[in-house]
């Protein structure tokens, strides 16, 4: 009862000394098809610590992570199986997949994307029939 | 049970504006100029649609996007203390990811088990001449290859033949081409990246070239 009102207070006063827009390093990845509904953190997934440690390659050939933000549909069946961030978070290469609060990091709600993008940082949409094209 | 409820409802009431900068931030200092004294109308207020300059390489618990009520969240590393001694560049993650592979600083690994093995590296430049006044376009397979694998690029995003593959900017900013990656992950497209890519002059006498319209012009 006053253990709640006290984690209340705290999260106000969180929410008050924090900074109000969303300036997470570049290149962070929140991945959430799935979590939010499973009453999980978001996984947040940063990009700058994984390539201190590995090339490009070892990810996005290797294990076959495509280049798009929640585009790989990963579930926690596929990384206990050795697949996605289960190829290294597995107790040999990394620390293992107990570790639920290191990954579900996110604030609850916020959206699958890439941040700090090009894309996210334009102050209207360009124009997006483009996009097809280009393709 | 009262207070508990009390806190909830305040909490929310506190979060749902804090979220809402997050997508509005142009908005705010449209709302900062309404409060203040003056009888100004905030809709002329000075940079209106500038988003303001984000504080480099925020700790993860005050990112805004990672939650610093998740203890895992304390135990992640700050950035700014994994970069120190790293070479510094003015856009993305403030650091030159290119120069410190080169300087040896950081050696990731490129085989997932094996610390020793070494990239398939091509030196091989590709120039795209560039229509617009801007300097031509140098492609390094260097930088990328070290990082990348050809099958990264080849043939999915990029058919292996020179001039081969309509490239535009618009393309590239809409997260396309090279944007697939610049932009994301590699550097960003920012005024003080242009020059990154667009690296190779325009010979002195290069004028633009002039538009079909006003060749046509009659007042010519
Ligand atoms: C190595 C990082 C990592 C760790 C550790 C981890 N997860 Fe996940 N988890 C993910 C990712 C990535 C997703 C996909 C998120 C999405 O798309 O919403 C996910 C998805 C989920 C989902 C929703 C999808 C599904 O499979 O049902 C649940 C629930 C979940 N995790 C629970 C857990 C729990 C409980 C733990 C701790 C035992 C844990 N996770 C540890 C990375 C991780
Ligand atoms: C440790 C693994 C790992 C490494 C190393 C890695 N990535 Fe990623 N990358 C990911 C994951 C995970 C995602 C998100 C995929 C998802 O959400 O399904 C991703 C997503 C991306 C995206 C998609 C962004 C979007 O939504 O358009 C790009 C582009 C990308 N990475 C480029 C790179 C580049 C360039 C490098 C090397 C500098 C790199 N990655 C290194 C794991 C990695
Ligand atoms: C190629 C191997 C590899 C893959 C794939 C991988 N990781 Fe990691 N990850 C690592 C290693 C190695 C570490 C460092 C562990 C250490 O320092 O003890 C790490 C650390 C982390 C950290 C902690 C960062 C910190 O600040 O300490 C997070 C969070 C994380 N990984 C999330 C993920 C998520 C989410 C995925 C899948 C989307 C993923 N990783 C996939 C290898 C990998
Ligand atoms: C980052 C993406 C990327 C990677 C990785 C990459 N390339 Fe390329 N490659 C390109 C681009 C862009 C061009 C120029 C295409 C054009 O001008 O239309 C090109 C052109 C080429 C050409 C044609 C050259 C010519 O003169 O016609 C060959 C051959 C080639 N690449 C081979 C490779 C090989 C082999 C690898 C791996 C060692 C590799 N590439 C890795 C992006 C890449
Ligand atoms: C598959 C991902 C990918 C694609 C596609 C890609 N790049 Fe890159 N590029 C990288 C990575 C990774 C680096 C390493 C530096 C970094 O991450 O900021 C890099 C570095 C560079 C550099 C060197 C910067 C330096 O400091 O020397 C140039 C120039 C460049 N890219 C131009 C291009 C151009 C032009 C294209 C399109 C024709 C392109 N890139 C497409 C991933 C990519
Ligand atoms: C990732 C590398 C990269 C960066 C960064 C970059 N450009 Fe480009 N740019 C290109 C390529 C590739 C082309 C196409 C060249 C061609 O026609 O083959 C191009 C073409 C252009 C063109 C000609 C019009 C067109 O769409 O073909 C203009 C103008 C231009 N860029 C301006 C800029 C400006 C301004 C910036 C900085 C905000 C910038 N570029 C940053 C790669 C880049």
């Amino acid at each position: 009862m006053y253990k709640s009102a006290l984690i209340g207070l705290l999260g106000m006063m969180a929410m008050l000394t924090l900074p109000q827009a969303a300036q997470a390093e570049y290149a962070d990845v929140v991945i959430n098809n799935y979590a939010d509904a499973a009453g999980m953190r978001p996984a947040v997934f940063p990009h700058w610590y994984h390539r201190i440690r590995f090339r490009c390659k070892v990810c996005h050939a290797d294990l076959g992570f495509k280049f798009k933000a929640g585009g790989n549909k990963i579930t926690m069946a596929k990384i206990i199986d050795g697949k996605f961030c289960g190829a290294c978070h597995n107790g040999e290469i990394s620390w293992s997949v107990e570790n639920c609060g290191m990954c579900h990091s996110g604030i609850p709600g916020t959206p699958t994307q890439i941040h700090g993008s090009t894309v996210q940082r334009l102050v209207a949409p360009t124009y997006k029939s483009l996009d097809k094209k280009a393709k | 049970m009262k207070i508990k409820r009390f806190f909830l409802v305040a909490a929310t009431a506190l979060a749902l504006p804090v979220a809402g900068m997050n997508v509005g931030a142009a908005e705010q200092p449209v709302k900062a100029a309404k409060s203040a004294k003056g009888k100004v109308s905030g809709a002329n207020v000075f940079n209106r649609l500038l988003k303001k300059d984000k504080q480099r390489n925020a700790p993860p618990s005050e990112d805004g996007i990672h939650d610093a009520a998740n203890d895992g969240t304390h135990v992640l590393q700050p950035p700014i203390i994994a970069y120190d001694g790293l070479p510094t560049t003015e856009f993305g993650n403030y650091v030159d990811w290119v120069k410190a592979l080169d300087t040896g600083l950081l050696k990731p690994r490129y085989d997932r088990f094996d610390p020793a093995v070494e990239p398939l590296v091509m030196d091989l430049d590709i120039v795209r001449e560039v229509k617009a006044s801007m300097p031509d376009v140098v492609f390094p397979h260097k930088p990328h290859t070290q990082w990348l694998h050809c099958s990264n690029c080849h043939p999915k995003i990029f058919i292996p033949q020179k001039n081969a593959n309509v490239i535009t900017m618009s393309a590239i900013l809409l997260g396309t081409k090279c944007g697939v990656c610049h932009g994301k992950v590699s550097f960003p497209i920012t005024t003080k990246s242009c020059k990154v890519c667009h690296s190779k002059p325009k010979p002195a006498n290069w004028k633009p070239p002039k538009s079909e319209a006003s060749l046509k012009t009659p007042w010519r």
